[in-house]
């Protein structure tokens, strides 16, 4: 099982703030992974499809779309931030 | 290096009498300190929200603070940065650099707060009497930040 997180305003659009998701053998990088999540449509789609300020993590260090990713990883999703 | 990320209010003397210890090869202390400003349309402000990733703050912090002893002739530094409800005029985020000359100190308090404030993963939220709402990220903060590069 991977863990997903959401933080910020993507938590409270998404409302949710954490899950566990078995990675399907054909999602391999955050990409496919982005694709799995925005095919629940609704507010999923919205924030998953062309969003180019969205930022992911995995394992707790910045990504990208092309970073692979396997179920034991912590995944997370977030908008730029702010702080500071 | 004292990196903190908590609720509670900092002081900045006591962090830095820390920091110094009983050397004598300091020349320079340099602080910082993030207050909460009112940048509200109509100066209604009732509190900032700053929520983090627990884990992955603290390493974002570590990192930017190992890049800046690495890259300046620095002795030691603290960052300390609130999370949760925080009033107007409220202590946010402090850092302090020490060192044997006062150029390096401020030139990594810059760099620590240029990077803060674009690397590590905190997000603010302004609660006015009108409602709630996200603060957006600024270009010119990137830009800040970029001139480190």
């Amino acid at each position: 099982m991977a863990n997903l997180l959401y933080f910020a305003s993507l938590r409270e659009t998404l409302d949710s703030d954490k899950e566990q998701l078995d990675l399907p053998d054909n999602i391999s990088n955050i990409s496919d992974l982005k694709n799995l999540l925005a095919e629940r449509g609704g507010s999923w789609s919205a924030a998953f499809t062309s969003n180019t300020s969205l930022l992911v993590s995995v394992n707790q260090q910045m990504a990208d779309d092309q970073a692979t990713i396997q179920n034991s990883d912590e995944i997370a999703f977030f908008p730029p931030v702010t702080g500071g | 290096m004292l990196i903190s990320v908590q609720q509670e209010d900092f002081d900045v003397a006591a962090v830095t009498r820390e920091l110094c210890g009983n050397r004598k090869d300091l020349g320079a202390v340099v602080t910082f300190s993030g207050i909460v400003r009112d940048q509200s349309t109509d100066q209604n402000l009732i509190a900032l929200e700053l929520e983090h990733y627990p884990g992955m703050t603290e390493k974002a912090l570590e990192d930017i603070a190992h890049s800046a002893m690495k890259r300046w002739d620095i002795v030691d530094l603290a960052i300390t940065h609130r999370v949760g409800q925080l009033k107007p005029a409220e202590n946010i985020v402090m850092v302090v650099v020490i060192s044997a000359h006062r150029k390096e100190a401020f030139d990594a308090c810059e760099f620590l707060m240029d990077y803060l404030k674009t690397q590590a993963p905190f997000w603010k939220k302004e609660i006015t009497r009108q409602g709630e709402e996200w603060i957006e990220f600024k270009q010119s903060d990137q830009q800040a930040a970029d001139r480190w590069k």
